[in-house]
This record gives C-alpha cells, sequence and structure tokens, in this order.
C-alpha cells in the first residue's frame, strides 16, 4: 500500500470507509469538520454507503444507534461540546449494546471554549460521560499513522465486544497532514445475531434499553460489568519509549505524548535518563503496565492539556507509590518540547532523593 | 359450518395490554396489527417505540422493534431506513414525544422527507409520567403542572403538529383521526393503511396523528373520555386529511396544500 499525505480528520474517515463503515451521521463544528465533508464526499464510493448531516449531534448519535441496529457499521464524529449531546446516545447504545464509533477531536474549556487542542474531556470519555453504569473503549492515538490504524481497529473493537467505541483525539491531530499507510483492515464480522431486519418468516426481536423489572435491570448491569471486566484484561494498549533505565517516567497521551517525546528525545541528549508511557487506551487504562514499571523507578511526571484528568487514574494504577509530579496547560496554548524540556528537567530526581 | 369473521391479528403477541381501561393505545397497537397483516408486511416491517406510556409495544408487536429513547425515534428510524431503503419502518410516539422533545427530530425527519411513517399518539398529557402538561395540552385543561388550567401568556397555545408538519414539502400524508367511536376507529386504520402504503409506495414522510383518550390522566371515565374529544378537543385539533400529495388526483380536499 501506498504512503499518502492525508490530513488527520480525513485519515480517519477514509480509514472507517476501509474499515466498512457504511453509515455515518454528523453535525458540523470545529475542529472536526474536514472529516464530515470526506464523508460526504466518498460515502458515494461505496455500495449502501450513507452520509447524513443530522439537524443536531442529539439526532447523529441516535441515528446511528438505527443504523447499528439494522446491522451497518455506524461512525458519528464532533468535538467536545456535540460529544456532550450525544452522551444520551452513547448511554443509550451502551445499554443496547449496539457498536458504533464516536470520534472526539477535542477542543478547549468547558461550555463553548474555544477551537485550539485541549484534553479536557478524559473525564467524560473514560467515566461513562452520560448517565449510568457504563464504559466506552476510549482510543488515543498520537500520529496520524494510528489515526489510521486505531479507526479500524475501533470498528471490531465495537462489533465484537457489542458497544460504542471512542477515539479520543484533538484538533491539532485532526488538522495536522502527516504520511499515512493504510493497512488492510480486518472487517471481522459478528453482526447477524441480533441484528434487525425484519423478522421475514421467522420470530421477532427486540432491541430496548428500559427494563422495569429489578432483577432483570440487576442482572443487566452486571452482565454489562462482566464483559468491561474481560475488556480490562484482554484490551489494555500502551507504548513504552526508553522505559528500560528511566529514571523518571513521563506519562501522557495523545498530542501530549507526542510533545513529551520531543522532549524526551532532547533531555535524552543531555544524559538524563527519561522514559515515556503511553496510554492508547485510555479506558481500560493499562494500569498493570504502569504498576510494573514502578518497580524500577518511583519518579512519575504526567503531562497534560488539561488541569489534570487522567493524573487520576495514574493515582488509582500506582496505589499511592511513587512520586507524581503534574504540568498540565488546559487549552489554548500548547507548549513545545523545548518548553516542555525546561519544566520536566526541573523535575528530574537529584541523586541524593533517597537519602533525604 | 362455523365460519370465522373476527379474531386477534397474527402479528399481535398473546401478551394482555397493560394500558389502562378505555386507552387509546391499546386500539392504535391493534389497528396497526391488523394494517401489517393486511399489508402483508410483517416480515419487512421494524417499529420504533419511544419514551412514554407506549415503551413497552415490544411486548404486544410480533415485529422486529427498537425501543428510542424519549423523543428520538425519528432519528432512530432515519439509520434503520437508509440503511434498509427496502423495509417498512414506523415510529410511534406520543405528544410530549413528537412535540416537546423530540420536535427537532420530528421536524427534520419529515423535512428530509423520509421514507417512514409516524403513528403520532396525541392525548394531550404526558401519560406515562403522570399526567403534566404537553405541548398538546388545551388552553384552560388542568394538568398536574397546569393545576389551574393552561394560560397561554405562561404555557403557550396547543401545538398543532399535524398542520405544522404539514407545511414541509418533505411530507406526503397527513391525516387526523381519533379513536373514540367504532366508526372513527374504522377511519383511522384507514389512515393508517394509506400511511404505510404511501411509505411502500417510496413517496415519503407520512404521519396520522390519533387523537387518543387518556382516561387516567383526564380523570374520566373512558365513556365521558371518548365525548371530551368530540366535544372538545377535535375542536382545537379539527379530523381529517390535513395534506394528501395525491390529492388532487383523487379529488380530495386538504386544510393545506
Ligand atoms: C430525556 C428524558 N426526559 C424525560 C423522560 C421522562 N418521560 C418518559 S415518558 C414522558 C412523557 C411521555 O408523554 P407522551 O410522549 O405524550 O406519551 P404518553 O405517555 O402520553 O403516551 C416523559 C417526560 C425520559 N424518559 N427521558
Ligand atoms: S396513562 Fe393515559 S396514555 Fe397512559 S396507559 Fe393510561 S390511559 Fe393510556
Amino acid at each position: 500500500m501506498n504512503k499518502v499525505l492525508m490530513q488527520g480528520n480525513k485519515v480517519i474517515g477514509e480509514a472507517a470507509i476501509r474499515a466498512g463503515c457504511r453509515f455515518y451521521a454528523g453535525y458540523p463544528i470545529t475542529p472536526q469538520n474536514e472529516l464530515p465533508e470526506y464523508m460526504a464526499e466518498n460515502m458515494c464510493r461505496v455500495k449502501d454507503g450513507v452520509f447524513i448531516q443530522s439537524e443536531s449531534e442529539i439526532a447523529a448519535i441516535h441515528m446511528v444507534a438505527g443504523a447499528s441496529a439494522a446491522g451497518a457499521r455506524t461512525m458519528t464524529s464532533s468535538s467536545s461540546p456535540g460529544i456532550s449531546l450525544k452522551q444520551e446516545g452513547i448511554s443509550s447504545m451502551a445499554a443496547c449494546e449496539l457498536p458504533g464509533v464516536i470520534v472526539n477531536m477535542m477542543r478547549g474549556g468547558p461550555g463553548l471554549g474555544n477551537i485550539s487542542p485541549a484534553q479536557g474531556d478524559y473525564f467524560q470519555a473514560t467515566r461513562g460521560g452520560g448517565h449510568g453504569d457504563y464504559r466506552t473503549i476510549v482510543l488515543a492515538p498520537a500520529t496520524g499513522q494510528e489515526l489510521a490504524d486505531l479507526t479500524m481497529d475501533a470498528f471490531d473493537l465495537a462489533d465484537e465486544y457489542r458497544m460504542p467505541v471512542m477515539i479520543l483525539a484533538d484538533g491539532m491531530m485532526g488538522q495536522m497532514m502527516e504520511p499515512v499507510v493504510f493497512k488492510e483492515p480486518k472487517l471481522r464480522q459478528y453482526r447477524e445475531r441480533y441484528v434487525l431486519k425484519g423478522a421475514g418468516a421467522g420470530k421477532s426481536r427486540f432491541i430496548r434499553g428500559l427494563i422495569l423489572d429489578p432483577r432483570a435491570m440487576e442482572e443487566h448491569n452486571w452482565k454489562l460489568a462482566r464483559k468491561y471486566e474481560v475488556i480490562t484484561q484482554r484490551e489494555t494498549r500502551h507504548e513504552a519509549f526508553n522505559t528500560k533505565d528511566a529514571e523518571l517516567i513521563v506519562t501522557a497521551y495523545g498530542t501530549a505524548a507526542r510533545i513529551a517525546k520531543g522532549a524526551i528525545k532532547r533531555l535524552r541528549d543531555t544524559g538524563l535518563k527519561i522514559g515515556l508511557f503511553r496510554p492508547i487506551t485510555l479506558w481500560p487504562f493499562p494500569a498493570r503496565e504502569l504498576q510494573e514499571l514502578s518497580r524500577r523507578t518511583e519518579e512519575f511526571f504526567v503531562f497534560e492539556l488539561s488541569t489534570g484528568q487522567m493524573i487520576e487514574d495514574i493515582y488509582l494504577a500506582l496505589c499511592g507509590q511513587g512520586h507524581v509530579n503534574f504540568y498540565g496547560r488546559p487549552g489554548g496554548v500548547v507548549p513545545t518540547p523545548v518548553e516542555l524540556a525546561h519544566v520536566i528537567a526541573r523535575q528530574y530526581p537529584k541523586k541524593d532523593r533517597h537519602h533525604e | 359450518m362455523t365460519k370465522k369473521v373476527f379474531g386477534k391479528p397474527k402479528c399481535l403477541k398473546e401478551n394482555v395490554f397493560h394500558y389502562c381501561a378505555g386507552c387509546g393505545h391499546s386500539i392504535v397497537h391493534r389497528l396497526i396489527a391488523e394494517v401489517i397483516d393486511e399489508l402483508d408486511i410483517r416480515g419487512i416491517t421494524i417499529g420504533v417505540p419511544p419514551a412514554g406510556c407506549a415503551v413497552l409495544a415490544y411486548n404486544y408487536f410480533d415485529i422486529d422493534m427498537i425501543e428510542a429513547q424519549h423523543g428520538r425515534a425519528p432519528a432512530m428510524a432515519t439509520g434503520i431506513k437508509r440503511t434498509l431503503p427496502d423495509r417498512v419502518v414506523f415510529s410511534y410516539q406520543g405528544d410530549g414525544d413528537m412535540a416537546a422533545i423530540g420536535i427537532a427530530e420530528s421536524f427534520h425527519a419529515a423535512n428530509r422527507g423520509e421514507n417512514i411513517t409516524v403513528i403520532f399518539i396525541n392525548n394531550a398529557v404526558y401519560g406515562m409520567t403522570g399526567g403534566q402538561m404537553a405541548p398538546t395540552t388545551l388552553l384552560g385543561q388542568r394538568t398536574t403542572t397546569s393545576p389551574s388550567g393552561r394560560d397561554k401568556t405562561k404555557d403557550g397555545y396547543p401545538i398543532r403538529v399535524s398542520e405544522v408538519l404539514s407545511c414541509l414539502p418533505g411530507t406526503t400524508f397527513i391525516e387526523r383521526c381519533t379513536v373514540n367511536s367504532p366508526p372513527n376507529i374504522i377511519k383511522a386504520k384507514k389512515a393508517i393503511k394509506k400511511a404505510f402504503q404511501y411509505q411502500i409506495d417510496g413517496l415519503g414522510f407520512s404521519m396520522i396523528e390519533v387523537l387518543s383518550p387518556c382516561p387516567t390522566n383526564w380523570k374520566m371515565t373512558p365513556i365521558a373520555a371518548c365525548k371530551w374529544i368530540d366535544d372538545v378537543m377535535s375542536k382545537e385539533f379539527p379530523l381529517g386529511i390535513i395534506k394528501d400529495i395525491k390529492s388532487s388526483d383523487k379529488g380530495e380536499k386538504s386544510h393545506v396544500s
């Protein structure tokens, strides 16, 4: 397959179509507009491809739920304020066990905020976001190549576990042009068992989220919980970069991880032993893998484009062990690797720390 | 020899309706089931019931169904129909669902001319949640959240959903019926069948509004509720064909053209 130079938002669109996405509905919001535009232009390339510009994010996610129930691979995309609106439908899809891919190109601040890159939706993405006891798998790409690969994986994961899967990136990743190779998608099919196509001559089926009987409700919630447990055991992903001999581990995801990598490379050149731990799945969080690292070093540094959200998962993973420092830039201004390197260098452990 | 002249529609399950005595939902369910049987589309029909008293419709219809969040049925039906264009897709919605929380989804599905059918149950209250004011509650009508009667200066006016949607070019057939008497029930069935037929013929968005008694929340006997529809409710919501894009062919008159 050839390497192509492509903008992040479009990469997701192309990867989705190749992964068998046949239904896209969405409502414009910056900084992800190139994605629905790409779908509008390219969905007609494939048989049965449907693009709808919906009247709102709420409508879009419920269209996706309907199309998913009818057997299509589905996707919707938005940015922070729009994702808040989609939460009703995401919760409903989790309850009804309907697969679907939701892209969040995060922007800055609560409310309307602004359109600059940020990572303030971590809690919303990893803690359910909508009402009720549910989770969504959350994938956090850090490169254009990962935008392509993880988008394809998202469709398989959504189908395999029958649940919404979120791609959590930000405005910077959406806008950046990078060389990408589109891999062959796996195109695994899991659908036919429950999809509604009309009963034909057979038994009718229904899909519902309302479960009035208290015992049945509890059983359904436990069923979902067991599924989430399996995912936690099986599906965590992370990248460890220069961690073998590291005396300080920087943790960051997405764009922040990319900046951190640049900073770490610089600091390595000056002889500082610094590594990067980058969660790729934000839920399930790669807690065991981070714990492993904590056997080798006690010094951790968390960098986020927020006032501190993933840091809570770091604390949970480390179970109170180690020293954790934090640096956050909550949307608007994104520091350069050089700037971040200065901040990290100040946190580098003094040799005598353990003897204090 | 005996001949069977009346029976349960095939696409209704055995379950006993949970609806209150005198409620219009059970009658309309039956009419839809009869229509599906008569059109012989049970195997290709997918229904989308709402949040509201009809939330358990899948307990009664022996067809594929998926429950929608409150107000979102037209969006969900859109997703299903666009994925499976050769299926018959209908949503079944209350007035709270259709005219309050889901007005955007209703309006835009209609405006896109989605080739679906909406069965819109107008009982002028929120039934399921205990009789609160709906967008269709009449002026002066008492509900639990308009205890001294709906007041236009505070609460606005009842919305005539059918008339509003009939102004959109995407809509094809809209009729307002009621199920408060045997002749009206027969008319309602005819209308529902026609609405489904318009969809089968690929004409676009069709909707049947049914003025439906809610004796429980109107605090009336079933008989008084049926009479109230004739005496009061149908004055605000006039019965009849509101839009029929084929009316010129047939010489039928519509209220809005
Ligand atoms: C988002 C949301 N808000 C509120 C409710 C509560 N709720 C359930 S049904 C309903 C009103 C139903 O009224 P209507 O649509 O008129 O149907 P009816 O019960 O009268 O048949 C409300 C407010 C809900 N389920 N979801
Ligand atoms: S509350 Fe009203 S609408 Fe609901 S079942 Fe009872 S009569 Fe029917």
